[in-house]
């Protein structure tokens, strides 16, 4: 291979293509699903699917690239949620004019962030996780007890004047709009130098705060972007309920999921935890609706084994273990990816591992 | 000549082991200095106090005319003093040419928010990162990921990385160990071609005494955890006290 080929770092100009291709058509379904049908039982699926297409993405902004497995988003996606609620109230707003305040949301979210994670990004591994988690209960305790939050009972979202038969067309776009700007932020991150720097973190933080990676404002810039991205898809999962209460604002099946999505899919990369996304969410959506998984609690068992069942066979996820699949079936007897003299007999190992298992 | 790089009664203990019992070593410019020792003299534990790892409980050490003691490792990186490790530290999930830009990159200042997020302020590294690897013999496996390089290709990556900085000063854990010889008779090549074409300073730890005496102009003996006699390698190889502490044990047959 020469110099320059490898100066663009890209794929061949077919594959490319093919990608191109596959994405507009999956950009042109999304757009054109309101369109095929209006039944709001069907559209309900496409909103949720895409609120939580982004909530993962934003989580894996920070979590996919750092490593850092953060089951505190729901602090997030709760405190965007009740900052619109109170805004509202506070400010008596209404109608269509509410979603202006969706950036201010996405404030709230990075103020929040800000603390939290100069808190618990100074730990590593399990003891983040434990802070995360126990930040989720301090917020979700708080959102019971302070009387601005409306106690138990919640708050409830200003009135939207939108006729009731295509209710869910207009939440389904502003989705798509987030989940596709969260896409796009997490593509960006990826191939930037932030992104490296990230990822250089996820495999030894030490070793890269050694070669003069800012190691704590990067993980808290890219801690600051999850937290506004899902603070504000936060806010707009609140008006399409109608109402937050504590327990379904802060809900730490909502942490669960998002890390679900995210194993399934392919933990790091950027479409694993959209397509984990768009089978959990309207898989679990479905079996609530099924008399047989009877209020929700068997559905929930249910997503459990899958999670055990990825742990256990596909410990990546879909996307990077299908791609193994794939470039194993078409290095079938290739010479292995790298040929070295030092490793022995490298060339013969996938033929080895093909045929020799059984 | 001046030195470039000295410690100076260097102590640090850990609980009631004391890991380095007043360690001196001065590293002239321009030279490739060797740091011998038995295990657990305190060979890496002083690579550790001089690169900002661990801090001394006393002692000091110097960099030219600059006290260095204490700083933190990325401000001693930037200061010009690379160091590799003696089990290799490389990204293991990144490709080859992203480790090097890692190291590359960290020197950069960006301008704006905005440049975090372009290509172009660390595009440019690429050529030099490239040039790096071709230097040390890996540059076909660029697009690989690091961690599926034999344990040698790893040390040459690290070797490679820590040049992408441009350092005046190189610490080499171990650059042997564990590596194939053909291998280190490359590895011993570059040292030597970086330390003469370019005028690189070097000091390396090493239990491979025949890759020490061919390639230090000058050997500290740690024992200890202090220095106890410092010289060329024909004087330091027929000292009395250096047989006694280390090559004689090494040399002839281990009685266990």
């Amino acid at each position: 291979m020469s110099k320059e080929s490898r100066l663009d770092n890209g794929l061949a100009r077919p594959e490319k293509a093919l990608k191109g291709g596959g994405l507009l058509v999956l950009a042109v379904v999304a757009v054109l699903f309101p369109q095929f049908t209006s039944d709001p039982a069907v559209t309900n699926y496409g909103v949720l699917a895409l609120i939580y297409i982004t909530a993962a993405t934003a989580w894996n902004i920070f979590s996919g690239n750092t490593g850092y497995i953060s089951l505190g988003q729901a602090v997030f996606f709760g405190s965007g949620a009740y900052a619109m609620g109170i805004a509202a109230r506070d400010w008596h707003l209404n109608g269509d004019i509410v979603f202006a305040l969706l950036p201010l949301c996405g404030a709230v979210g990075a103020l929040i962030a800000v603390p939290f994670g100069l808190i618990a990004l100074r730990v590593r591994r399990h003891t983040f996780i434990v802070i995360t988690i126990a930040m989720f209960f301090i917020f979700q305790l708080m959102a019971f007890n302070f009387s601005f939050t409306g106690g138990s009972s919640g708050l409830q979202s200003p009135f939207l004047n939108w006729p009731a038969a295509t209710y869910n067309t207009p939440f389904y776009y502003i989705g798509l709009a987030y989940a596709a700007g969260s896409i796009v932020i997490a593509w960006l991150v990826r191939r930037s130098r932030f992104g490296l720097q990230l990822r250089a973190i996820r495999d030894d933080e030490d070793r890269a705060r050694g070669l003069g990676v800012k190691t704590m404002r990067v993980k808290l810039a890219a801690f600051t972007m999850s937290g506004a991205i899902t603070a504000m898809i936060g806010a707009v999962w609140f008006f399409y309920l109608n109402q937050v209460e504590p327990q379904t604002g802060f809900d730490p099946i909502f942490d669960l999921t998002l890390v679900l999505m995210a194993f399934l899919g392919g933990y790091g990369s950027i479409s694993g935890p959209v397509l984990g996304a768009l089978i959990i969410e309207p898989l679990t959506l479905w079996l609530n609706t099924q008399p047989a998984f009877n209020g929700g609690g068997l559905s929930q068992i249910l997503l459990g084994a899958v999670f055990l069942i990825v742990v256990l066979f596909m410990p990546r996820g879909i996307i990077p273990t299908g791609g193994e699949i794939i470039t194993k079936l078409r290095m079938r007897g290739r010479p292995a990816v790298i040929p070295t003299t030092t490793m022995g007999p490298v060339a013969s190992a996938p033929t080895i591992s093909s045929g020799g298992a059984r | 000549m001046t030195a470039l790089l000295r410690t100076e009664g260097v102590m640090k203990a850990y609980g009631g082991v004391q890991a380095l019992n007043g360690a001196t070593i001065v590293v002239e410019e321009g030279t490739v200095a060797g740091l011998i020792g038995p295990n657990g003299s305190g060979k890496t534990t002083l690579f550790n106090v001089i690169t900002g790892y661990e801090r001394p409980d006393s002692g000091e050490v110097w960099f030219g005319d600059r006290a260095i003691t204490g700083l933190s490792p990325d401000k001693v990186f930037a200061a010009g003093i690379g160091r590799t490790f003696q089990l290799t530290r490389i990204f293991a999930r990144l490709t080859v040419l992203e480790n090097m830009l890692v190291a590359a990159q960290a020197k950069d200042k960006p301008k704006n928010l905005l440049s975090w997020f372009g290509r172009d302020a660390w595009t440019h590294h690429r050529r030099h990162a490239l040039e790096l690897l071709e230097f040390v013999g890996i540059e076909r496996h660029a697009d690989v990921l690091a961690g599926s390089l034999s344990y040698g290709q790893r040390k040459l990556l690290e070797l490679a990385y820590v040049l992408v900085a441009d350092p005046a000063v190189i610490l080499l854990d171990e650059p042997a160990g564990g590596v194939n010889p053909t291998l280190i008779n490359l590895i011993a090549d570059r040292i030597r071609l970086l330390n003469t074409q370019q005028g690189k300073t070097f000091l390396l730890v090493e239990h491979n005494m025949e890759f020490v005496m061919g390639l230090c102009s000058t050997i500290t003996v740690l024992e200890s955890g202090a220095d106890v006699v410092s010289g060329p390698p024909d004087i330091v190889r027929t000292d009395k006290r250096v047989l006694d502490a280390y090559l004689g044990v090494d040399l002839e047959e281990d009685p266990r």
